[in-house]
């Protein structure tokens, strides 16, 4: 076992630097999600209003974080808005920001298309017992909307755990950064020692996120059988 | 009458990125040249009390880090000791080849120890300090089927990575070779392990440390292209910072630091192949 490429794994700090770096990776998206959550139902809520203006805005700005790869997005906030803003933030409060952001782009869009198909006699009725437009939206439109959205936005978080990847462009110090340090400072006494170490990320990533689409999947089959009558 | 209030929120939020993305598209042309708010200048840093040097994290024995999560290397030393001698706290920020220049110019890092190679096309966009070693460009291949002349290298994959001097010799030099690019050097090698190309080109000092460790692999060109150097480099109009660097590496030079540096980090990796004076500048 002396050349066997897991001890890679226990030599002096590695497994403790792996995990740090998952946490790292972890509290980026954990809070991203948050952050993106809650500005991504408000922003979606606001995309069912009658207002061409407000609609116009809000289609730009999701099409924009949609549409621009998310490593351009990373590298455009990092780099190039403090150049011309003289913002200056650390790499994972930028890491955070645009993730966020990206989170409420989408959640918008998620948000909106389960709004506008909660059946129309529900929104009637709200009207018809004098509800104003907040309540009909907090009493009627949202409770059932959630329901509907819920497994796109399992699928979203889950995209955005594995897409913290990424984060290496802007200096973060996530878990695949460390995995590819230890992988470089190893690689003569270990040559083996890439597979343990991106198994072990591997890994890690889906502990996290199996469990998040086994419960999207089960939300859809439980969605599906009430919506036939079970 | 609650949603108006929200709606006019929004809208402004909404102004406020588009503007945002305005002028961003406006480009770098509007980029500040003046001293006064240079934040990397020496008094600056003094003042910080830190200085934020970019360096590899997987470079050995450049820039890496050791088992004990230690960051170590050739040009990790110098970063302490330049420290050291401006008397402040180092922060080391990790970067990749082709995110060195950005780092400088977005004001993330005051100086570059990253194993920057002297081009001129790099000397238009920042500053290089005096060099502190030299390397030139070689290539590696399979024993078993090794690459010797670059003749040998025309309508087949040769590796590189994205941004350093060997992808830029190759890219504007030998146009015959086909190039198969890569983010990182653990990539590159993979990728050669892999056999996706012939060969890889690299800094030969790099390749010679990388042969030692896989024998069946050999630096069948050992030199292409002119000698290059490699320094320090600030941001470009960094007066301040650039005149101390040059005064420091003057002084490091006399006191022999980079023949120690070289004993200490390079030596147990480079094996017989290499002699300090392939590496480090003339000693005054």
């Amino acid at each position: 076992m002396a050349h066997s490429g897991i001890n890679v794994l226990f030599e002096g700090t590695n497994l403790t630097r792996l995990l740090l770096g998952m946490w790292t990776t972890f509290k980026i998206a954990a809070v991203a999600i948050i952050i993106g959550l809650i500005i991504g139902v408000i922003l979606g809520i606001l995309r069912t209003f009658h207002n061409p203006i407000l609609r116009f805005i809000l289609r730009i700005y999701l099409e924009f974080f949609r549409i621009v790869p998310t490593v351009v997005l990373l590298f455009l906030f990092y780099y190039i808005l403090p150049r011309q803003m003289n913002l200056h933030m650390p790499g994972t409060q930028v890491a955070t920001l645009v993730f966020a952001l990206w989170v409420a782009a989408e959640m918008s869009d998620i948000v909106r298309g389960a709004l506008i198909s909660v059946p129309i006699h529900q929104k009637e009725s709200g009207l018809a017992i004098g509800l104003n437009r907040f309540q009909l939206y907090r009493y009627v439109l949202v409770p059932q909307a959630v329901q509907l959205e819920l497994p796109a936005t399992i699928n979203l978080v889950t995209r955005v755990i594995k897409t913290t990847s990424l984060l290496m462009l802007i200096s973060v110090m996530d878990v695949v950064n460390i995995g590819q340090q230890i992988v470089e400072a190893n690689n003569q006494k270990y040559p083996t020692g890439v597979f343990w170490i991106y198994g072990l990320i591997f890994l890690l990533y889906f502990l996290i996120d199996y469990p998040l689409s086994w419960w999207a999947g089960r939300l859809e089959k439980k969605r599906l059988e009430q919506a036939n009558g079970e | 009458m609650k949603h108006k209030l929200l709606v006019k929120l929004v809208a402004l939020v909404g102004i406020i990125a588009s503007i945002t993305l305005i002028l961003a598209g406006c480009g770098s042309s509007s980029s500040s040249s003046a001293d006064s708010n240079n934040p990397s200048s020496v008094e600056k840093i003094k003042k910080r009390g830190t200085i934020r040097v970019a360096v590899f994290g997987d470079l050995p024995p450049y820039g890496w880090v050791n088992k004990d999560g230690k960051r170590v290397g050739y040009d990790i030393t110098l970063a302490r000791r330049i420290a050291k001698d401006l008397n402040v706290k180092l922060k080391f920020v990790q970067v990749n080849a082709n995110n060195r220049v950005d780092a400088l110019n977005s004001n993330k890092v005051d100086i570059v120890l990253a194993n920057f190679t002297v081009t001129p096309e790099r000397k238009d966009v920042v500053d290089f300090a005096k060099a502190y070693m030299k390397v030139s460009v070689g290539v590696v291949s399979p024993k078993d089927n090794p690459i010797t002349k670059v003749d040998q290298l025309k309508g087949k994959n040769l590796i590189v990575t994205k941004g350093t001097t060997a992808e830029n010799y190759f890219t504007s030099k030998q146009k015959d070779v086909d190039l198969l690019k890569f983010d990182s050097k653990t990539q590159q090698f993979n990728a050669l392990k892999n056999n996706r190309g012939v060969a890889l080109a690299d800094d030969n000092s790099y390749l010679y440390a990388w042969v030692k460790n896989n024998p069946t692999y050999t630096v069948g060109i050992k030199n292409i292209g002119p000698n290059q150097y490699i320094s320090p480099a600030v941001k470009k109009g960094n007066k301040s910072l650039l005149n101390w660097t040059n005064k420091e590496i003057k002084k490091l030079n006399k006191q022999s630091f980079f023949t120690d540096d070289y004993n200490s980090q390079l030596k147990p990796y480079f094996g017989d192949e290499v002699k300090p004076s392939d590496i480090i500048l003339p000693q005054k």
